[in-house]
């Protein structure tokens, strides 16, 4: 029988190496894999190359910075336009320490999905005239300019779910889907932390978000509470 | 004595009156966030948040759960008839045409309705969000911005200065001294906050602005 269930977020980051790009799923505190992000920062593994919505301040993405373990971001949101207090990606960031590439929301979330589902780019009217068309191809087609995005997978995915069953069926919980969707089918190898684990046939595959098939790993996590506003 | 325009939540209640029944709105962060303070009672607005909820209501001081946010993070009510979705199908819903109004905040908004909005050079880095997708996808585009910036420079200008967040996609802005539209042949003020002249908001305006000939005070 089908069993992805592993003990503990340790366990379930144990075979994560260095230099790879990881997805990390959540917006701000929706849905963010907190307790495995905590895990990795354990392992200490380094190099990573991170893709998420937002890194910054009441993130937990941020704690990977306390031990300079991101080589650069893929983000949509990372440093506010209008200052304040900052983060430690940010004074890193400031200090030419980690890389940051910023992308349109929309245009990372449709990159992610087209890498799930073998696509091979898209156009998008998202960016054309400013500095995310830099390097692209723009398009008219009946009359609209459009910029050509490539698809952007990743080696992990660790993503937050509410309940999992054993073979990797998820549902989710509010606004948690979010990115959580998408990375699930992007990425080689999926990890995915819930608040709860059922018995496989417990879950209605009438309510099922996200396959079985695009997981790999499932493990409970802390289920932190995330406090933050913009 | 400096021009005393409206209060942020004053800009927030001009643009609320903009909002119609039945209309899905998504509000940005920031200013824009306080509009949905301001929908009558007797007014149902949808209100679409990027991160993958159609339908949410107030923001709430207590109760708090961290999976019920708006795009600000903070923790929202749900309403009757809501549904929740993941990113990838929100911006689709964005970028597809299906929400009527955006609002958004704004660094500066040029002569042709161009808005830059996410990153001052200076300062480096930059946080697009769901700005660019907002602005290309939504219907109508209000943004919601202080006339001047704090040092007392014009924001809407011939030409932005800053990196732009889209071309030719503002619709209306709001400020605290003006209302103006963006149309065909540039900025069009439509309305003056009370007790502010014409003149005095072109003198702080760098585009030149074209005056409705039935121009008033806004009513608040």
């Amino acid at each position: 029988m089908i069993d992805k269930v592993v003990q503990n977020v340790d366990e379930a980051v144990r075979d994560i190496p260095d230099n790879v790009t990881i997805m990390f799923g959540g917006f701000v505190s929706a849905g963010s894999p907190t307790s495995l992000i905590l895990a990795l920062q354990r392992k200490g593994v380094r190099g990573i190359t991170g893709i998420a919505n937002n890194i910054g301040l009441g993130d937990r993405l941020d704690a990977l910075c306390e031990k300079h373990q991101l080589k650069k971001m893929i983000a949509s949101f990372a440093i506010r336009a209008s200052g304040g207090r900052q983060s430690l990606f940010e004074q890193q960031f400031r200090a030419g320490e980690v890389e940051l590439e910023v992308v349109p929301q929309g245009t990372l979330a449709e990159r992610i999905r087209a890498a799930g589902a073998g696509i091979g780019g898209f156009y998008t009217p998202t960016g054309v005239g400013t500095p995310v068309e830099d390097g692209k191809e723009r398009r008219t087609i009946d009359g609209r300019d459009y910029l050509f995005e490539q698809p952007l997978p990743a080696d992990y995915a660790l993503i937050k779910a509410w309940r999992a069953d054993r073979m990797g069926n998820l549902i989710y919980r509010g606004g948690s889907r979010n990115f959580n969707v998408p990375m699930a089918t992007a990425a080689g190898f999926v990890i995915a932390e819930v608040d709860e684990i059922v018995e496989t046939g417990d879950l209605d595959p009438e309510h099922v978000v996200t396959p079985g098939i695009y997981v790999d790993r499932v493990v409970v996590g802390a289920h932190e509470q995330i406090r933050w506003f913009a | 004595m400096p021009i005393q325009g409206l209060t942020r939540d004053l800009i927030a209640l001009r643009i609320a009156r903009d909002l119609h029944d039945g209309m899905t709105v998504n509000l940005g962060l920031g200013l824009p966030t306080l509009v949905a303070n301001f929908i009558g009672s007797d007014v149902q607005v949808i209100f679409q948040a990027e991160n993958g909820i159609l339908g949410y209501g107030g923001v709430l001081e207590e109760d708090f759960d961290q999976d019920f946010i708006n795009a600000g993070g903070q923790p929202v009510s749900i309403n009757p008839g809501a549904s929740f979705f993941g990113s990838d199908a929100s911006f689709a819903m964005i970028r597809g045409g299906h929400v009527d109004v955006s609002v958004l905040g704004g660094l500066q908004v040029s002569a042709k309705g161009d808005l830059a909005n996410w990153l001052v050079p200076e300062r480096g880095g930059g946080s697009i969000g769901g700005a660019m997708d907002l602005a290309v996808g939504a219907r109508r585009l209000i943004v919601a911005m202080e006339h001047v910036t704090r040092t007392g420079e014009p924001r809407i200008l011939r030409r932005c200065t800053y990196p732009l967040t889209a071309q030719r996609c503002v619709d209306l802005i709001v400020t605290d001294l003006a209302v103006i539209e963006v149309d065909e042949n540039g900025l069009l003020l439509r309305e003056t906050a009370p007790g502010v002249s014409a003149a005095e908001i072109q003198a702080l305006t760098e585009a030149p602005l074209r005056l409705v000939p039935n121009l008033r005070p806004m009513s608040l």
